[in-house]
């Protein structure tokens, strides 16, 4: 499929979203999304009769700092009804890196949105589940961001806090301690 | 060590004996972390054979082991991890730091991994390479023994 079809589909399903074709070396259909409406559009893509994507097979970002907008998060899309492919890019400020989740749309998308939270500091507002993945829970930074220093010159943490509040700790041994009777 | 001629006895001192026993079988705890835990498997192994030297019993349990081979690069985030292994380890209890990243981090000169093993636990040998040959980790080894060989009780 080429672009000016999938941006007429796209149009045709989210009326007044705009759209933006973008040159690419593969010959798959690539567009600029805008942000605002991108629940609609997303939901488009999935539903609309020619388009059916309904496996989202990545999701990533791009910093292009110190370039503004400095984000793309970037969709690839398959329909494998239609069998055809999408890679679908939504650009984000640094000052405002924020995007509609597409968890909803694409249950998919839960895990790889936390991703990209997790290295780029990327919202996605409406996440059922926010929390970093791959990183240390509290862990300061976003080492994907291109300002990100390579090496930091920090302590390494060898205690974790307990996971459970002592009185669970000791529920947890008693209850043992009687199942082992 | 004495031995006498007439009687089938040996002399020797408590200490001695002490350092004999706990060179003569070295129980390393099941840790692997990267690639160098495939060559430490190697050596472990029939080809390698680190039974000729009393160490080939990998334990599940830290609470059975006493050797701790910090097998690969070592993330922040699993230090913890690693120190609590550490922890529940009986003393004495030995710590061999495995190739170029359990050492000095290695290639991964980067914010993810720990430039060092001896930040977090106290390492008795380290073994260079990239990842070491079994003949290297088995040489370690022999240099722990050693080491253990010469370690006073009190």
């Amino acid at each position: 499929m080429d672009p000016a079809t999938l941006i007429a589909s796209l149009q045709q399903a989210a009326p007044g979203a705009e759209f933006e074709s973008i040159p690419s070396v593969d010959l798959q259909a690539t567009i600029y999304a805008p942000r605002d409406p991108f629940a609609a559009v997303a939901r488009a893509l999935r539903d609309a009769p020619g388009l059916q994507f309904d496996f989202l097979a990545e999701l990533t970002a791009v910093d292009f700092w110190p370039r503004e907008p400095r984000f793309e998060v970037v969709y690839i899309l398959v329909s494998t009804t239609l069998r055809q492919r999408a890679r679908v890019k939504v650009r984000l400020r640094g000052d405002d890196a924020r995007v509609t989740t597409v968890s909803g749309v694409w249950p998919a998308a839960n895990w790889l949105e936390r991703e990209v939270w997790d290295l780029f500091g990327i919202v996605f507002e409406g996440h059922p589940d926010p929390r970093r993945l791959l990183m240390p829970e509290d862990w300061e930074g976003f080492p994907l961001r291109k300002d990100y220093p390579v090496q930091i010159k920090a302590a390494v943490r060898t205690s974790e806090p307990l996971q459970v509040t002592e009185q669970e700790f000791r529920a947890n041994v008693e209850k043992d301690r009687l199942a082992r009777r | 060590m004495g031995l006498e001629t007439e009687i089938p006895v040996l002399t020797t001192t408590v200490e001695k004996m002490v350092q004999w026993a706990r060179r003569s079988s070295i129980w390393p705890v099941t840790f692997g972390l990267a690639c160098c835990a495939i060559e430490m498997m190697a050596m472990s192994c029939s080809r390698y054979d680190i039974a000729r030297f009393g160490a080939e019993v990998f334990r599940g349990s830290p609470r059975q082991s006493d050797l701790m081979i910090v097998a690969g690069r070592l993330s922040r985030k699993m230090a913890p991890a690693l120190r609590r292994i550490y922890d529940q380890m009986p003393e004495p209890k030995w710590v061999i730091s495995m190739g170029a990243c359990a050492s000095i981090g290695g290639v991964f000169d980067n914010y993810a991994i720990v430039q060092g093993v001896d930040q977090v636990v106290p390492v008795d040998v380290y073994v260079p390479g990239c990842p070491p040959r079994p003949e290297s980790l088995i040489y370690g080894i022999i240099q722990l023994q050693r080491k253990i060989a010469q370690q006073h009780l009190a």
